[in-house]
């Protein structure tokens, strides 16, 4: 099956800041493709070009087996895209601009249009300039939600919801990708795109940085260990693979490549174990890794750390 | 006082935003009174030709109407005052009211003024200080301009009283423009009333100074004019603009305690839960975002044109009063003198449509600034759609509105003097108009296809169309420079005969401008 969406050796610049350097992207076709980066790293760049709004500098591009660019509105047909900072017209109402949206794109459902207004809690017959953040959210999501098409591509679709709503979105969207809807979802909140993503690309400054299954992702990397032993495990630290060794409330914890799991295991074993959480890195934990940075990190002092 | 704290930073931020806008206001206008004031030196370079112009514009109902009352036009001074007058009044009024309602609602609407507000920020500071610079910029433009007559052959003396009552004026539209900001829950809003008030108040004071009546006190206008610059000179009016500027500010006060951050006095009514058949397509939006605007433009084109109109009784019976000058209009070739005000008129309503022209051409610029043109291309809407939708909708809108102009100037014309075909035959004649202003529509387009950042420029486009049409003859233009107005290639009707070969130029040409601006908007970044 061919990709939904490919990009290769993406650039853009503007004037002399460059957006994309070399940007790979491979979404397949029914996937929930979670796209995540810090501010700025280029994600929203990436979404315009998808849609034909901004030009490549350098690059191939495909969507939907055409070129974004060249075919633009004819591909826009088939997907719904929702910004990530919604503008609305401030004298047309909710349910105007949901209908006039879902019409541009050859028309919506009206029992989903239904079922989403309700779903989402949203009046539709109030003013665009009377809505809050979250309602112009809410608006631009059932306008995109309501029509049945083959890609979704959403930019922090959830930014100014409430947790409620959230929820309900998460909702429609495991529902929707059920469809065999394929989703491209940018997002900051890695709770979200952990419940909804079968895989993630992870950019940093105009690149791809990392690329695949969660499960991939994860094996990839380290298992974070908190136990709890009669002897000193400190020693642990010695053991090839571990990492992060720290204290807490009399436990010691630490990271350790999945590789050497085994390892690690036998040697605590011998020293009498009295309590044992562990649990697999965390998207936060992957993410933040990405960017150099640690979550909840206390370094025993005088030892270093083994990578 | 308390409710005003912060008003001294917010004043410097103010004047730091608008150090370069400021600057170009204060420059250009006081820089063209110098300019037209001196060239006036050579277009009437002996006291026989300042006598025989003198004798002709005391008469000039057109003249009077736009400019002012006819004061001393037999001196040289008198001329160049009559001639800048318009430019200062429309000059000083625009710029205070812009300058205030931009730091006002404008940053309101924008969501900027919450974030001010939660600092130690009083309620009425932005305000007061958007009032501030809006009125210290009037009191230097005052200043400027007084400078400037002063070295163009107005003695010092009056020159200073005429600065004076250039900054009385933009003091109390400094004041209507915060009134208004407070009433309206959007900018353009707040400005298009801020329009309304100051297109009523210039045809408030032409019908007064047209009938040598009263009525020109019940305009700001008129109160800045009753100093009688070169007459009898006085001061007194200008108090009247100064506790005008007082109260008005006051009535802010009031008008900003009684309501929140970001809502206006008028409350906002439910609408539709959902859309007509009208919103369904590229047109079908752009006739829904704009038709209010248009039909408000009209209703407003078609008002200023039908008092332009009703005046022609009282031109005509000044004619009769002055058969010499009759004599002298036909043999320079101006026609009848009902019929070289007319003129006058319909280039006048040509020039108020060409703001609707541009400002609706931008739309397709303030669209994507704002983000909701991404909306729109990102469904099955192409550029080419999204573009040739809103275009429509500005070439209808700006021919309804010279059809207008044309028919209220006509029917007010039929009914006190020309009998009842002059409806059709002026909305006729004031469509030949129509090319070009839609040239200056063009030139927007062109703009925003190639360099957006400069949108700009076409409303500059806008003002040097005004100064060549207004100002040219007297600035002694060359030739080549009044043919970059477009209006300079519209036969001056009814004076002259309508032709088509200039409208049909200037249409191929507003055509290319288009063309122009589209090859870029395909191909660039969009939102760039």
């Amino acid at each position: 099956m061919t990709a939904v969406i490919s990009t290769r050796g993406l650039v853009k610049r503007f004037g002399s800041t460059v957006a994309l350097d070399g940007l790979d992207l491979e979404v397949g076709p029914g996937e929930v493709h979670g796209f995540l980066g810090p501010n700025g790293a280029g994600k929203s760049t990436t979404i315009r070009i998808l849609l034909g709004l901004l030009r490549a500098d350098a690059g191939e591009v495909r969507l939907l087996d055409g070129d974004p660019w060249r075919d633009a509105a004819t591909l826009h047909r088939r997907l719904a895209y929702v910004p990530g900072e919604v503008n609305l017209w401030p004298n047309l109402t909710g349910g105007e601009v949901i209908d006039l949206l879902g019409r541009l794109r050859g028309g919506l459902d009206p029992k989903r249009r239904a079922a989403l207004l309700e779903r989402f809690e949203l009046d539709p017959s109030k003013r665009c300039r009377s809505y809050s953040k979250g309602n112009r959210q809410k608006v631009a999501l059932v306008a995109a939600l309501a029509s049945r098409v083959e890609l979704l591509l959403l930019d922090e679709p959830t930014a100014g919801l409430d947790p409620l709503m959230e929820a309900a979105f998460e909702d429609w969207v495991r529902n929707g990708a059920g469809d065999g809807t394929t989703v491209l979802l940018s997002s900051h909140i890695l709770s979200e795109v952990e419940e909804l993503c079968d895989r993630v690309s992870i950019i940093r400054a105009g690149r791809t940085v990392q690329t695949g299954s969660l499960t991939e992702l994860r094996h990839l990397t380290r298992t974070t260990v908190v136990v709890e032993t009669v002897g000193d495990a400190d020693g642990v630290a010695s053991v090839p693979g571990v990492a992060n060794l720290r204290h807490r409330d009399g436990k010691v914890g630490f990271d350790v490549d999945s590789d050497h799991l085994d390892e690690a295991m036998s040697y605590l074993a011998g020293l009498q174990i009295r309590s044992l959480v562990s649990h697999p890195p965390t998207l936060e934990e992957l993410f933040l890794r990405q960017y150099g940075d640690r979550v909840d990190i206390t370094p025993v002092p005088g030892r270093k750390a083994a990578r | 006082m308390t409710g005003f704290e912060g008003t001294a930073a917010l004043a410097r931020l103010a004047v730091r935003r608008d150090r370069v806008r400021l600057t170009v206001w204060l420059l250009g206008v006081s820089g063209i009174s110098y300019f037209a004031g001196n060239a006036m030196a050579t277009t009437f370079p002996t006291p026989q030709s300042i006598q025989v112009y003198g004798a002709s514009a005391s008469r000039s109902a057109a003249l009077i109407a736009l400019s002012g009352p006819p004061i001393a036009l037999d001196t040289l001074a008198g001329i160049v005052l009559n001639k800048v007058e318009l430019m200062t009044v429309l000059g000083v009024s625009l710029m205070a009211v812009f300058e205030v309602v931009r730091h006002t609602r404008g940053e309101e609407e924008e969501g900027r003024t919450e974030l001010v507000r939660a600092g130690v920020v009083g309620r009425h500071a932005g305000g007061a200080a958007a009032l501030l610079v809006a009125s210290a910029a009037a009191l230097l433009m005052g200043v400027l301009v007084a400078l400037a007559l002063a070295g163009a052959s107005v003695p010092a003396g009056s020159s200073v009283l005429y600065g004076a009552a250039t900054a009385g004026l933009g003091l109390v539209f400094a004041g209507i423009g915060l009134c208004l900001a407070q009433v309206f829950t959007h900018a353009r809003a707040a400005l298009g009333a801020a329009m309304a008030i100051l297109g009523a108040a210039s045809l408030l004071r032409a019908v007064g100074d047209v009938r040598g009546d009263a009525l020109v006190w019940a305009s700001p206008i008129g109160w800045s004019q009753a100093t009688h610059v070169l007459g009898r000179e006085r001061w007194w009016p200008l108090v009247v603009c100064v506790v005008a500027w007082l109260v008005l500010a006051a009535a802010a006060v009031r008008l900003s305690g009684r309501r929140d951050v970001g809502a206006g006095l008028v409350a906002a009514r439910d609408g539709a839960p959902e859309a007509g058949p009208l919103l369904s397509g590229p047109l079908g939006l752009a006739v829904r975002l704009q038709r209010a605007t248009v039909v408000a433009w009209a209703a407003g084109v078609f008002l200023v044109a039908a008092m332009f109109g009703s005046l022609t009784k009282a031109v005509g019976e000044m004619a009769r009063d002055n058969p010499a000058i009759v004599t002298y209009m036909r043999a320079t070739g101006q026609g009848t003198f009902v019929d070289a005000f007319l003129a006058t008129m319909m280039l006048a309503i040509a020039l108020l449509a060409s703001g609707f022209a541009v400002s609706s051409a931008l739309r397709l610029h303030a669209e994507e600034s704002s983000g909701r043109a991404e909306a729109v291309l990102a469904t099955g809407m192409s550029r080419a759609r999204w573009v040739a939708g809103d275009l429509t909708v500005t070439v209808v809108g700006t021919a309804l509105l010279l059809v207008a102009g044309g028919f209220g100037l006509g029917l007010a014309y039929g009914l006190v003097a020309g009998g009842p075909g002059q409806m059709p035959r002026l909305a006729a004649l004031e469509l030949l108009y129509l090319p070009a202003v839609l040239s200056l529509a063009g030139l927007a387009v062109l703009l925003d296809g190639w360099r957006p950042e400069w949108v700009g420029v076409a409303w500059a486009g806008l003002g040097a169309c005004f100064v060549i049409g207004w100002l040219g003859p007297l600035l002694d233009l060359p030739q080549w420079v009044s043919n970059l107005s477009p209006f300079t290639h519209v036969p001056h009707v009814p004076v002259a005969a309508a032709t088509w070969a200039g409208p049909s130029y200037t249409l191929l040409a507003a055509a290319l401008l288009v063309a122009l601006g589209w090859a870029g908007l395909r191909r660039r970044d969009l939102p760039r």
